[in-house]
């Protein structure tokens, strides 16, 4: 066991962890945070994706351990407020973005990143900004116009 | 995961002493490791995480020395360079075809060329650009060619221990023009079916190397030949993407026929030497 000392989510916690945990398993089991979803588990599907140090990463290809130090975002903490949603998470319950809902978590994170750095982004941007992050339900065209959204509302 | 020790050396000496170790594997980007590990295609005792070691991040460029990329380099730090972009074109353009973008933030170049894949993006523009690697060992500090680096899928020269602390490309003569082409079953997330990357010194020299067509990315030789200081003419470009595509030895899997692949080096070579002339 190592203990790491990290942020999630704005708030600093020391979480004792195995080496050969990964980042995705930590935060679901060490720091019952469930609102990161395991899909694949080897990187294919997206559905893992959190913000490490402000970038877009699947938490799965990454070992709890390498986190040390570092400050890790994750759907959980995207809220604004504790009764205020993210202007991503209101688009894609307004314009249908979620179905089954699996992907979602993963997909906005990769979202917020894609926005902070572009805040109004094609759909050509935003569907090569996507492309980790596997929906089987949406055929993901209502997923794009949602972003388009969230980023005229943020920008 | 099996269970593994986990190793955060503080400098290349004591990473290459760690890595020594039997079932050692050494951790950079993680992308292809931690993969691996978890479908028990690779075993590891102990993992060795370089990332805490001094001077092997980043891209440096200088006009003599060329580009040098660091260990560490993610290819999003590639993707992103506008140097990149301008003086290497090839290579950015292989980048954007590497996984997602959550990918391309953990997943160092420099793991890439190491992983050996026949169908990696990034190593045919590397070749076609002259790159050269340093590896630091246990015997010392070594350079090598990338394009003699490969032994066949998955092996390479390295010997355990070995590090690759950086790859280094020279700077384009005036004048170069670069171009990488993917083919692929679909737009992104994908594995080369047919990589062709060609680098194009007018009235010099015109590398051609092409991905997912042989046991290592090759170079096609015969067609480097035809075009040697030569002005690039349908006629030529014609001769030329046959040569390449006699020279490439591709096998049949579940992306392709080898039949298939052949004909593709043939359509992507032209496609590469019409966009450059």
């Amino acid at each position: 066991m190592t203990t790491i000392a990290l942020t999630i989510n704005g708030e600093a916690r020391e979480l004792a962890v195995e080496p050969y945990r990964s980042l995705l398993d930590v935060l679901r089991n060490e720091a019952g945070l469930t609102g990161t979803k395991k899909g694949c588990d080897v990187g294919d599907c997206g559905a893992c994706t959190v913000l490490v140090d402000g970038k877009p990463v699947n938490s799965c290809l990454m070992l709890g351990v390498e986190a040390d130090g570092s400050e890790v975002l994750t759907i959980e903490g995207l809220q604004p407020a504790p009764n205020r949603l993210h202007p991503l998470q209101e688009a894609f319950i307004r314009l249908g973005g979620a179905q089954c809902g699996f992907c979602t978590p993963g997909m906005i994170m990769m979202a917020a990143a894609l926005l902070a750095e572009n805040p109004s982004p094609s759909e050509e941007e935003i569907r090569f900004g996507i492309a980790g992050n596997i929906c089987r339900c949406t055929g993901y065209t209502k997923i794009v116009e949602a972003i388009q959204a969230a980023g005229k509302e943020l920008a | 995961m099996r269970r593994f020790t986990y190793h955060e050396p503080a400098t290349l000496d004591e990473a290459v002493s760690l890595l020594a170790a039997p079932n050692a594997q050494i951790l950079a980007g993680g992308t292809d490791l931690l993969v691996e590990l978890k479908e028990q295609l690779r075993r590891a005792d102990c993992v060795v995480n370089i990332k805490k070691i001094p001077g092997i991040a980043g891209l440096a460029y200088d006009d003599k020395a060329g580009l040098r990329i660091g260990a560490l380099a993610t290819a999003r730090e590639v993707e992103v360079s506008p140097l990149v972009l301008d003086k290497y074109r090839s290579l950015a353009q292989s980048v954007r075809e590497l996984g997602s973008i959550q990918v391309r933030h953990r997943a160092t170049i420099i793991g890439n060329v190491c992983r050996a894949s026949p169908s990696a993006d990034t190593i045919p523009p590397l070749i076609a650009d002259g790159a050269s690697l340093r590896i630091r060992g246990a015997g010392g500090e070594r350079t090598l060619k990338v394009e003699d680096f490969f032994l066949g899928p998955g092996r390479t020269v390295l010997k355990p221990g070995d590090v690759v602390t950086e790859i280094v490309v020279p700077p384009p003569p005036p004048g170069t023009r670069k171009i990488y082409i993917k083919h692929g079953r679909r737009k992104a997330m994908e594995l080369a079916t047919v990589g062709v990357a060609v680098t194009h010194v007018p009235g010099a020299e015109t590398r051609i190397v092409l991905g997912a067509v042989a046991p290592t990315p090759l170079r096609a030789r015969h067609a480097e030949d035809l075009l040697r200081g030569k002005r690039l003419t349908d006629e030529l470009i014609d001769k030329a993407a046959q040569a390449a595509v006699a020279e490439s030895r591709p096998i049949s899997n579940v992306r392709a026929s080898a039949e298939y692949r052949r004909e593709m080096v043939g359509v992507l070579t032209r496609r590469a030497l019409e966009q450059l002339r």
